[in-house]
């Protein structure tokens, strides 16, 4: 390829792929953790064996385990009352309640 | 390892040993059966730690299956190191070694894809390029550019369709797999590894900028391979993923 013609693909492959990342940023694909919704043993991780995060939830809703869900979701989750009646919600930092004794 | 250690070590994976001499349970007595539970707790272990360092794999073979090849590789190959979270690396050659798994050719590309996930996870951080210095750059200098990949970026190359078998085992929903040769991008862009299938020459051109090839040169290099390859979507991919740390101008 004459060097000309190889500027020319890499300034536009550039000039493309800056549009297409930025479009992909601000869609549906960004996640947050999520602390406080994840039922038992079903909390997020991908750190593979020797490590302690993955699935080792030992209640519902934990408070301190977390999971990953679509970006400005997780304050807005449905989640059933607790057993004195107070309101759970998810929180993007860990909680204090749901704890296991 | 001192010789008395040796024959520890070769005696806790091989249940056909006696017993190490000279061990003592709390009493002063012989260990015997004590030495026995140990063993036991060592294989069943690891063999959990093959389950989790393989999901994939453990799902495709079954159970039972996955505990009987993870208890031929523990004693094959134990762990060389304390970081369990690597736990594994020579899983896809013995996979190959396999004579009775020979008709399932892509498992060991589908462990290796598994195994590189893992290493990206658990990669160094390493913030991406921002947007704007990006746009503010000398389009005419692109070419003659190197760009420095995050610490947390895979490829896994394969004849084998291993991100829709990855994909079909590891989510509700995903499409069968189809019978296509895929290479596979990780990228990290947020807490976890995201794994994407290129397009024909991206890993070239990715492979040859890794190897220090400029952006011009890797993509000549990547079209003597893949004749009309463009860069465009495989550079989205890389910088959508976060994988594009920075550009360095080169002359």
């Amino acid at each position: 390829m004459s060097n000309t013609a190889r500027t020319l693909t890499v300034a536009s492959a550039f000039a493309a792929a800056l549009v297409a990342s930025s479009a992909t940023n601000v869609s549906a694909q960004s996640k947050e953790k999520c602390y406080g919704v994840a039922m038992a043993g079903q909390n997020d991780c991908a750190a593979g064996p020797g490590t302690t995060c993955a699935g080792t939830s030992s209640v519902d809703y934990q408070g301190n385990s977390w999971k990953l869900v679509d970006a400005g979701t997780c304050m807005e989750m449905n989640l059933p009352a607790m057993a004195d009646g107070t309101e759970r919600k998810g929180s993007l930092e860990p909680l204090k309640r749901d704890l296991p004794s | 390892m001192t010789p008395a250690e040796r024959i520890f070590a070769a005696a806790l994976l091989d249940g056909s040993r006696p017993v190490p001499a000279g061990l003592r349970d709390g009493a002063g007595g012989p260990a015997g059966r004590r030495f026995g539970v140990y063993r036991n707790n060592v294989a069943a272990s690891l063999t959990e730690a093959m389950h989790l360092a393989f999901p994939v794999i453990a799902r495709l073979l079954g159970k039972q299956n996955m505990d009987g090849l993870a208890g031929l590789f523990l004693r094959a190959h134990p762990p060389s190191s304390p970081l369990m979270m690597h736990y594994g690396a020579a899983f896809p050659d013995f996979l190959s070694a396999m004579e009775q798994l020979s008709h399932l050719a892509y498992l060991p590309d589908v462990a290796r894809l598994e195994l590189a996930l893992r290493r990206s996870y658990h990669a160094a951080d390493a913030d991406p390029v921002a947007p704007a210095d990006l746009a503010e750059a000398n389009p005419d200098r692109l070419a003659d550019s190197r760009i420095v990949f995050a610490p947390a970026m895979e490829i896994v190359r394969s004849r084998w369709p291993i991100h829709d078998i990855w994909r079909f085992n590891t989510e509700t929903g995903a499409p069968r797999p189809r019978g296509v040769a895929q290479d596979v991008l990780i990228t990290r862009p947020q807490f976890d590894p995201e794994p994407q299938p290129l397009p024909d020459g991206g890993a070239d051109w990715i492979g040859a900028m890794q190897g220090g090839l400029t952006v011009g040169d890797a993509l000549d290099s990547a079209q003597r391979r893949t004749p009309g390859f463009d860069p465009a979507p495989t550079l989205a991919l890389l910088l959508g993923g976060g994988a594009v740390v920075s550009l360095e101008s080169t002359g």
